[in-house]
């Protein structure tokens, strides 16, 4: 113990998070001028942007009166087309994503095979869903069945990554007093992991499917199908009312599947 | 029954576990294996059922070296093992019934048991566990609906319905309060005598293990310390094993307590 007066009647301070005080002072003052330096670099023309705010403004206004009639039938087909390639692409990444979940954990997988899934995860996650997509319509050709694949390859990325973090943070204890009862390995992960990773699984498929269906009205832009194709034609164009009347349909569909998963979340406690 | 020769346990950051236990407990026997934090009581359990794996030495159980064998072996060797754990180790979203029949897993293959669909005897058995440790009423609700009492009787239902020939305790007073502790060690050795079987006790409290079980060990920095019967444990043993401190309070609490019971 060190002698107690010197503390006694001075103020406390909580200890720096970087302990020298040169480095302190040299990180701050460098990010800072880099900051400024980088802001200096973008180059605006305002004359450009002068002229654009009209076309900004039309588009804007096409919002008060968005038309879904003239090219309903384009929509219609576009958002089924979409809604399959959502729905397709979930359900087939989910069951892909869940054995290489569970070769994702360390806990629970020997270490060879633990490699092999955080690659296949690292290499789904490294590719974005935009450069898969312009890959894929080059291999399968324009359409739905590109952006399908596009977004199976995705959600296993993203599900095996969350899912297999769950399940490392699991309890230990419950797992292994099922093991210590002379289950199967089958028998241990259903009984000892399955139940405590459930919740998790089920929440994070349903925000999948969420980010699946935006994703999908993005790939249309790329040929990969759906309504992002139907939207990518009318702003070629230059038809904002029928582009606002899709935006505003995919908005609606995101704000349903939010508050769905919300419910859905909140019963799966 | 079961025979420990020359078990060592060393962790892989080098602590030495357990320093060359050797342990025979006999059929039947319930035994307290006392000793401070960190003297290898909970390694020594696991090292039985190979939850954790020793590094040398020989674990028997009846006639089977449990050390030896292949993992599908250690499956039915481990079936035959009861353990009920610190803080019940329940799978909290699984039902109470589910909690107890999973002690069946070692017996039932994967797809009766991923439906569910145990065999009727298991049910039977369930049922007249559950019923015996007083929470036949509560089999279909969630684990994590329940008290620590009622969780550990649970526990216990798991680990009888293996019908195992030994139970391997790891503390299973720890998180609870001084009366349902009392309850559920006596609850422990009244089965233990009712069924003849052999029981390992992990514990704590002293004065607990005095009023329950037939025979005392001592553990102390991985190694056996103190080996006899409960009315043995005097301040001098319980120093050797513990530390300097004062006992005389641990020890008589514990017959002003017995005085109080009876």
């Amino acid at each position: 113990m060190s002698d107690i007066s010197t503390h006694i009647g001075k103020p406390w301070k909580k200890p720096p998070f970087v302990q020298r005080a040169w480095l302190r002072w040299v990180l701050l003052i460098g990010f800072s001028a880099y900051l400024i330096a980088a802001f200096l670099t973008i180059e605006v023309n305002w004359m450009r942007v002068y002229e654009g705010l009209d076309r900004g403004k039309q588009f804007i206004l096409a919002f008060t009166s968005p038309d879904f009639s003239s090219r309903s039938g384009d929509i219609w087909e576009g958002m089924i087309e979409s809604i399959i390639m959502t729905v397709a692409s979930s359900v087939v990444g989910i069951i892909i994503s869940i054995p290489i979940a569970l070769g994702a954990a360390r806990n629970i997988a020997p270490l060879p095979i633990y490699l092999i899934c955080r690659s296949i995860i690292a290499i789904s996650r490294a590719l974005q869903e935009i450069i898969v997509a312009i890959l894929l319509v080059a291999i399968f050709g324009f359409g739905p069945l590109a952006g399908f694949l596009t977004l199976s390859f995705a959600t296993i990325g993203f599900l095996s990554k969350l899912l297999a973090e769950d399940i490392e943070s699991m309890d230990r204890v419950q797992a292994e007093a099922i093991k210590a009862s002379g289950a199967k390995w089958a028998q241990w992960i259903n009984y000892g992991v399955q139940p405590q990773v459930m919740p998790r699984l089920i929440g994070l498929s349903i925000y999948r499917l969420d980010i699946n269906f935006r994703e999908s009205a993005i790939l249309g832009l790329v040929g990969a199908g759906g309504i992002g194709a139907t939207l990518n034609t009318a702003f070629d164009r230059y038809e904002y009312d029928t582009a606002a009347a899709i935006l505003l349909l995919i908005i609606v569909i995101v704000m349903a599947l939010e508050y769905l998963s919300g419910i859905v979340r909140e019963r799966v406690q | 029954m079961l025979r420990l020769e020359k078990l060592v346990k060393t962790y892989k950051t080098g602590d030495q576990a357990l320093k060359a236990v050797d342990l025979v407990v006999p059929e039947g026997q319930v035994l307290a294996l006392i000793g401070p934090s960190g003297a290898g009581k909970s390694t020594l359990i696991r090292c039985i059922n190979r939850l954790v794996e020793p590094t040398s030495g020989k674990v028997h159980l009846g006639e089977v070296d449990l050390t030896s064998l292949s993992t599908a072996a250690l499956r039915r060797q481990r079936s035959r093992m009861g353990m009920i754990f610190q803080e019940y180790a329940l799978v909290e979203r699984l039902t109470v019934m589910e909690n107890v029949l999973s002690g069946r897993l070692g017996y039932v293959g994967f797809w009766r048991s991923f439906l569910r669909k145990f065999p009727q005897s298991d049910i039977d058995e369930a049922f007249r566990l559950l019923d015996r440790v007083g929470m036949a009423h509560m089999s279909d609700k969630r684990a994590d609906e329940l008290s620590g009492g009622q969780r550990q009787r649970v526990g216990i239902c798991r680990a009888l319905i293996q019908n195992p020939a030994l139970l391997l305790v790891d503390e299973p007073t720890a998180s609870l309060d001084p009366k349902t502790s009392r309850q559920i060690m006596r609850l422990i050795c009244e089965l233990c005598k009712e069924r003849g079987l052999a029981a390992i006790i992990n514990i704590h409290d002293v004065a607990l293990a005095q009023m329950f079980v037939q025979r005392v060990i001592g553990l102390r920095f991985g190694a056996v310390e103190f080996d006899g019967l409960p009315e043995e444990l005097t301040p001098d043993v319980l120093t050797t094993i513990y530390g300097e401190e004062d006992w005389e309070a641990t020890i008589e609490n514990v017959n002003d307590e017995d005085g109080a019971k009876e």
